[in-house]
């Protein structure tokens, strides 16, 4: 079937043969990696233009690489956000409470205490950071690997640990995957499962800030394989068209589960550099340069709040784990990248940086993330109170029809007791609820 | 010689495989990227991973980057490319990597594959075959869980099929790529590994011990539009498909009921005659599927069944279900339609 008509073919003789284009990552499993190929450019010497510019004037800063953490350990250029050490400290303390709540709640799904769970482990600077550059009133859109910016902003441990055991502490009535957190209180967007939907949403979010005349902005996170998806496209067209209030993080971590960024287009050119086409102001970024990314989203915000315009900022980042507690990288990619990444471990750069200006050392590090991990130990035990999954159901089985709509309606009320029947039933004499 | 009698044959001389739906997908994949150049695979993950679920485990190794291929993260780009190929050709078998991510895809497979024949008066047609594991039963949450079949069988121009076995997976697979028309193939990823009894808190079974794990190795092609007896029976009529096939013979096995189960594999076009003949016989019929009851599946088969057999029903026709709902992470099996929905539908079908 699949053949030209034939009239074609004769115009067709001389013409070059096509070929299909299919990516291919550089190194899989076994492979020895060599990451040269990576432009590591000069802590310092990227130029910081005016956060009112022109959007055109960040084209140069689509392909460079902004950083200010040097192999010295010292901050460098006109990027330096200038944090005085005890902000480095406390961001240092979010980094490893962070990691801390990601090793023991990856542990917790291994023992069966949940069924799902996912790290954020070498981006954690990408959330932590940007949501300290943030106001704490400022809208988070997040995706999921954003559990940063749930941690700078205070959330209690206790009431994440309930969300991801779905147990009967949950205030999202265990309705959700875990860590698809939602926290009001805390101006952080609920999470959907459905990549990049967010991105719109932020810009939505902005535009109504925008239109009430508020000071508050809209933040967004995705990852660079969902860049692909027409939501962040509408997302970038809607926020240049209305010059809205937003700031669209692209969290480049090389990897969409098995499928390495050149399926989103990184062969050709960054995900900064799609900011150009739309007009909108672009940042690339060492995202595992915590002060880089701080200055980088203050840059932004600041923009955004002078009414300067909207901007994309590609953090340039690696995944270092799995994709998630269902995933096995090493089916896919070489165990060496994670050894060999050439921007380092953003908490390691951290501490180094703190040790190098004379305001930190190993012991109070140590001490630091021991205190993190009891902290999580105990917020664990906590939430255990509460139940996990799996161990029985933790909701009301009602609960289940409550908010499909604001009021119940007749069939979900008649399905809402056909459930507390089957309860009975189910479990013999227990209490239907 | 059929595809049963094959089976049968296997079974007797000792040399049977017996595959789990994975596997059997795997195969009628890998059986049509051999037989057709124009077959191609392609999705998230599908490629050099093969797969979040492993049905393309090894092909892209086998058959070649650009027959077996990764793509962005765009179901839209992934339906849209699809119809294109189409246009030129190709038969593509396009992977969601769950039904529950179809919907960035819709306008591309419901405004243009569904209708491309019918626009272009058949200069154009769109053969497609869109793979993606849906259902629930893995504590997937509401966006792993769903069963969105009835929005494409409200489309005119699609087809949609449904396999619950390996045996049927890979003969349906096989007929739904050589098909000229787009089809949503629907694969119950709850049963992937192992039918399922609706007993979550019951050792899972491996599909060896089912009958119809036995896989005959090579071509072999199940007709779309045919339903299967699963078992024969006068008490009543069950109409189902996926996943909730084995719950049904479970519960009717342990209730010592003998109902007609028809496992309806394809939903459009559905095999009315099989349908007709089993109420006609027995006067009851029990609709059972996953998905959320309002306007359902179910509803259009209450529907037919009511319209065409009316004078031999002697009960109401009775719908099993999800509940309308979207699919909750730690209630899933309160969630589910599990023995004690079902067992009580057929309670009162045999007190009517
Ligand atoms: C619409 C949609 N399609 C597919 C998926 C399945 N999926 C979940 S995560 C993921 C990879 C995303 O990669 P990336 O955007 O790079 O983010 P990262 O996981 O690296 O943070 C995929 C394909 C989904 N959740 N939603
Ligand atoms: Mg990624």
């Amino acid at each position: 079937m699949a053949d030209r008509p034939d009239a074609d073919r004769e115009a067709g003789a001389n013409k070059p043969t096509l070929r299909l284009h299919v990516p291919e990552p550089k190194f899989r499993p076994g492979d020895t990696v060599d990451f040269s190929h990576i432009q590591v450019s000069e802590p310092g010497a990227q130029p910081r233009p005016d956060e009112a510019c022109d959007a055109r004037e960040t084209a140069p800063l689509c392909h460079d690489l902004i950083r200010v953490l040097g192999d010295d350990n010292h901050a460098h250029g006109p990027w330096d956000p200038k944090l005085d050490p005890d902000t480095l400290r406390t961001m240092l303390g979010h980094f490893a409470l962070v990691r801390a709540f990601d090793e023991r709640m990856f542990r917790g799904q291994r023992q069966g205490k949940t069924s799902f769970y996912m790290k954020c482990t070498g981006e954690e600077a990408t959330s932590v950071a940007a949501a300290m550059a943030l106001a704490s009133d400022d809208m988070v859109f997040p995706s999921y690997r954003q559990q940063g910016v749930l941690i700078v902003r205070g959330y209690d441990l206790v009431e994440m640990i309930n969300q991801i055991y779905s147990n009967k502490g949950d205030k999202l009535k265990g309705r959700q995957l875990p860590i698809m957190y939602s926290s009001r209180e805390h101006s952080f967007f609920s999470i959907s499962g459905n990549l990049a939907t967010q991105t719109p949403q932020a810009v939505g979010w902005a535009m109504a800030s925008a239109m009430k005349g508020d000071s508050r902005i809209a933040a967004t996170w995705v990852g660079e394989g969902s860049t692909a998806e027409g939501d962040f496209h509408s997302a970038c067209t809607f926020a240049t068209v209305y010059n809205a209030p937003v700031i669209l993080n692209v969290i480049n971590n090389q990897w969409a589960i098995s499928s390495f960024s050149g399926f989103a287009g990184a062969e050709r050119t960054t995900f900064a550099a799609r900011a150009l086409g739309y007009g909108l102001a672009g940042l690339r970024v060492d995202g595992n340069d915590a002060l880089a990314v701080y200055a980088s989203q203050r840059w932004a915000a600041n923009r955004a709040r002078a009414n300067a315009g909207p901007t994309l900022i590609e953090y340039f980042t690696y995944r270092a784990e799995g994709h998630s507690t269902s995933d096995d990288p090493t089916g896919y990619r070489s165990a060496q990248e994670r050894e060999e990444w050439p921007l380092g471990d953003p908490v390691m750069r951290l501490k180094n940086h703190l040790i190098a200006l004379g305001e930190w050392d190993e012991e109070r590090q140590e001490a630091m993330d021991r205190e993190a991990a009891e902290r999580v130990k105990a917020a664990t035990k906590e939430a255990e109170k509460n139940g996990v999954l799996g161990h029985g159901m933790h909701q009301p089985f009602r609960t289940m029809f409550e908010d499909v709509f604001e009021e119940l309606p007749w069939h979900l009320k008649e399905q809402a007791e056909q459930a507390t029947r089957e309860r009975l039933i189910k479990f013999h004499g227990g209490r239907p609820q | 010689m059929s595809a049963e009698v094959k089976e049968n044959q296997a079974a007797q001389s000792g040399t049977e495989r017996r595959l789990n739906m994975i596997e059997a997908i795997n195969d009628a994949l890998d059986i049509m990227l051999e037989r057709d150049p124009d077959v191609i695979v392609m999705g998230e993950d599908v490629g050099y991973f093969g797969g979040v679920f492993r049905c393309t485990a090894g092909l892209q190794k086998k058959h070649g980057k650009t027959r077996v291929f990764d793509t962005p993260i765009s179901e839209c780009g992934i339906i849209g490319v699809a119809v294109g190929m189409g246009a030129y050709g190709l038969r593509p078998v396009p992977e969601i990597q769950f039904a529950d991510y179809i919907y960035p895809g819709l306008d591309q497979l419901i405004s243009e594959a569904a209708r491309l024949r019918y626009r272009s008066a058949t200069e154009y047609i769109a053969p497609m075959t869109v793979r993606s594991p849906f259902g629930g039963g893995i504590f997937g949450g509401q966006t792993h869980s769903q069963s969105p079949e009835a929005i494409f069988t409200h489309v005119s121009g699609l087809k949609t099929v449904i396999p619950s076995t390996p045996y049927d997976a890979k003969g349906l697979l096989i007929s739904c790529i050589e098909d000229n028309d787009p089809v949503i193939f629907f694969e119950p990823k709850r049963i992937y590994n192992g039918p399922f009894s609706g007993y979550y808190d019951k050792p899972a079974e491996p599909w060896k011990r089912h009958p119809q794990s036995v896989v005959p190795e090579g071509y072999y092609k199940i007709p779309l539009g045919k339903a299967r007896t699963v078992t024969e029976g006068d008490a009543m009529t069950v109409l189902t498909y996926g996943t909730m096939v084995h719950v049904v013979e479970s519960v009717c096995r342990e209730k010592g009921v003998e109902a007609e189960i028809l496992d309806l594999r394809t939903l459009v076009p559905i095999d009315i005659e099989a349908i007709e003949a089993s109420v006609e016989r027995t006067g009851k019929c029990l609709i059972v599927h996953e998905a959320t009851r309002t306007s359902g599946f179910g509803a259009e088969l209450s529907a037919l069944v009511t319209e065409r057999c009316f004078y031999h029903l002697e009960a109401p026709v009775e719908r099993v279900t999800g509940f309308d709902t979207p699919y909750p992470h730690s209630l899933e099996w309160a969630y589910f339609p599990g023995p004690v929905r079902i067992g009580e539908a057929i309670d009162k079908l045999l007190k009517d």
